[in-house]
């Protein structure tokens, strides 16, 4: 009985096994498996060979093989510092279960194990700061996009302010970020730390500018015949943005949004270097400015992961996109 | 029978870079309740823009149109439009297409379950409840049309306006959208003002035929009472002494009387059909000002 249907990618894995896989299913392997495995074999080659020829005042340029060493290394250091950290609190919690067996009326004080952020904490730091700032920039970017889009004379005030805004690189936004939180940001128990701040709003301010273009482009080219029939129909202007205009300009909002997150992935890195936010950027910084001759390859290390998140973090989005627009045929690879 | 909507005098100039350009000029009609209008005529000669008139998409500079004692001045689901090339929302099926006219045209005045019934029945009508929850990309040219006939009859209208409903279709599918108005029309003796290029259809479904001269400044040239019994079977009209007359006065406005000169590419005659072409752009700029 074959009720159960296998996914058909999946069933020429399957016949290919089983020896039954005809030469279309060979040669479709062979494109979608087959010649991505040969780029990655060619490109590691053309590094390894090249990283042995480039001398530096940190040694030798770290080829593929120290790169993996640096990698299983960052992953030992943070399994290590996660032991610290439990033994830490085991002792902790001994501690004071002893001390209330005796006194029954201790107020308890719980202290928090205080390491050093190992690489995916990091990681980890990395990840949220820019999911802040994407939202951040979004929250703004689609209302204000709307708005611009909705009023032909909006959308021309404000056009050359935006073509003028949007290159500024994020390293000319920071000092005056930073000056404006440290001068606005100021209360003693902060629930965020100011460098975290910093890079969030620094990633907002560079990343805000494709989504708010392609909603303004959205919503600009909302089909007359459309808007004929939100008019015969007297829809009030709340209706007519939520029931017309909005789902017209999903696929383009969407499009703003994917390029907006790889931009705001991109400014992260420069942000966190420069405002000391515990994440990728400041690894990066940091073993640039330690300059032991481990450093180069935990940089690559981080190059390397900075390149599977971003990766990673299109194609979610992606996804998200397949899953919300209705419109399948604006969604690209 | 007394007069539901009555043109008087309607006349539209169109604001051009190149000065003021008179689409229409005294457009008098008077139509009554439960009449099949069809407006025919050489493109570009302002059948949409009377049509939009009516919807109130378009303000007439001279003149007005009144329906039922009032003055139209902007557009209501009371004169619902089924637009050339469909027009349903892409994201909706075909039942929350029509939804969104009943909730909006019905709230407060019917009860959700009411509504549900009264989107089924005008499906049903169009004969699409079977694909209802298929989205217009799912369904064929001709269903997406019904789709939006069912919407423009949802809303109740006194007046129904097609705006070359069946322009986009092909001959059959066409075909059977007539034998499907006609039936809709039988039951419901609705008021219809349709925009059509075909004098075949404009015979078979009409009542009265408004031909209208070509612009600039088009008005109607001539009004022609099409007194063929109802119901009307399309096979045994063909051969119908009545249908034939008909279908002879309509083509001898349009190609005798009202002959349009088709400019040749490469000669500078440009004459009529030039200024026909400027009606449809004027048209379709007022409509995106509007």
């Amino acid at each position: 009985m074959s009720e159960f249907t296998l996914p058909t990618w999946i069933e020429s894995y399957r016949d290919l096994v089983t020896g039954k896989a005809n030469k279309a299913q060979v040669s479709e392997l062979a494109r979608k498996l087959g010649l991505p495995v040969l780029g990655l074999l060619a490109f590691l080659f053309v590094w390894h060979v090249a990283a042995a020829s480039i001398d530096t005042s940190l040694g030798k340029f770290p080829g593929p093989v120290d790169t993996w060493a640096q990698a299983q290394n960052l992953y030992a250091e943070h399994k290590v510092e996660r032991e610290k950290a439990d033994a830490f609190d085991e002792r902790q919690r001994k501690r004071i279960e002893e001390r209330l067996a005796v006194d029954p009326d201790y107020e308890v004080k719980w202290r928090d194990y205080t390491g050093s952020p190992t690489y995916l904490d990091q990681i980890y730091t990395s990840l949220y700061t820019v999911l802040a700032g994407f939202l951040l920039a979004s929250v703004f970017a689609i209302p204000l996009g709307i708005i611009i889009g909705l009023s032909s004379s909006v959308y021309a005030a404000i056009n050359p302010l935006i073509q003028v805004l949007k290159p500024v690189s994020p390293l000319a936004w920071l000092p005056l970020v930073t000056m404006v939180v440290s001068a606005v940001y100021t209360t003693d128990d902060p629930m965020f730390a100011k460098s975290f701040v910093n890079s969030m709003i620094t990633v907002s301010l560079c990343s805000l500018w494709p989504t708010l273009l392609n909603t303004a482009v959205g919503v600009t080219s909302v089909s007359q015949d459309l808007n004929n029939v939100s008019r015969v129909l007297r829809l009030g202007w709340l209706a007519h943005i939520f029931k017309i205009v909005l789902p017209s300009a999903l696929p383009m909002i969407f499009t703003g949004l994917r390029l907006s997150l790889g931009i705001a992935w991109m400014v992260l890195i420069a942000a966190e270097m420069l405002a000391q936010n515990p994440g990728l950027g400041k690894f990066v910084w940091d073993e640039f400015q330690n300059g032991s001759s481990q450093s180069l390859g935990r940089i690559m290390v981080a190059v390397i992961t900075i390149g599977i998140i971003g990766f990673l973090l299109d194609r979610a989005m992606l996804g998200l996109q397949r899953w919300l627009v209705w419109d399948k045929q604006a969604v690209q690879r | 029978m007394k007069s539901i909507l009555e043109l008087t005098k309607v006349g539209i100039v169109f604001d051009t870079p190149k000065g003021g350009f008179e689409a229409l000029k005294d457009v008098d009609l008077k139509i009554s309740d439960g009449e099949f209008i069809s407006l025919i005529g050489h493109s570009g000669c302002g059948k949409s823009t009377v049509l939009n008139i009516v919807a109130g998409l378009l303000q007439a500079t001279t003149g007005g149109a009144i329906l039922e004692g009032k003055e139209v001045n902007e557009p209501g689901p009371e004169r619902a439009v089924v637009f050339q090339n469909h027009s349903l929302l892409p994201w909706l099926s075909a039942y929350e297409n029509v939804e969104l006219a009943v909730r909006q045209v019905f709230k407060g005045s019917k009860t959700r379950a009411e509504m549900r019934e009264w989107v089924e029945h005008n499906l049903n009508l169009v004969h699409m409840a079977h694909a209802m929850d298929k989205r217009p990309e799912e369904i064929s040219g001709g269903m997406k049309q019904r789709v939006g006939i069912a919407r423009a009859l949802a809303m109740e209208p006194k007046v129904l306006l097609m705006d070359e409903p069946f322009g986009a279709l092909d001959a059959l599918t066409r075909a059977h959208l007539q034998d499907s108005v006609m039936e809709i029309h039988a039951e419901l003796k609705n008021t219809v003002i349709m925009i059509t290029h075909d004098v075949d259809e404009a015979v078979l479904l009409s009542d009265r035929i408004v031909m209208m001269t070509n612009g600039p400044s088009a008005t109607i040239g001539e009004v022609l009472d099409v007194d063929l019994p109802r119901p009307r079977d399309r096979l045994a009209l063909a051969d119908d002494a009545g249908f034939n007359r008909c279908r002879q006065r309509v083509l001898q406005f349009l190609y005798d009387k009202q002959r349009k000169v088709q400019p040749m590419p490469a000669k500078s005659g440009k004459g009529q059909a030039a200024s026909g072409q400027a009606v449809e752009k004027a048209d379709s700029e007022a409509l995106r000002q509007a």
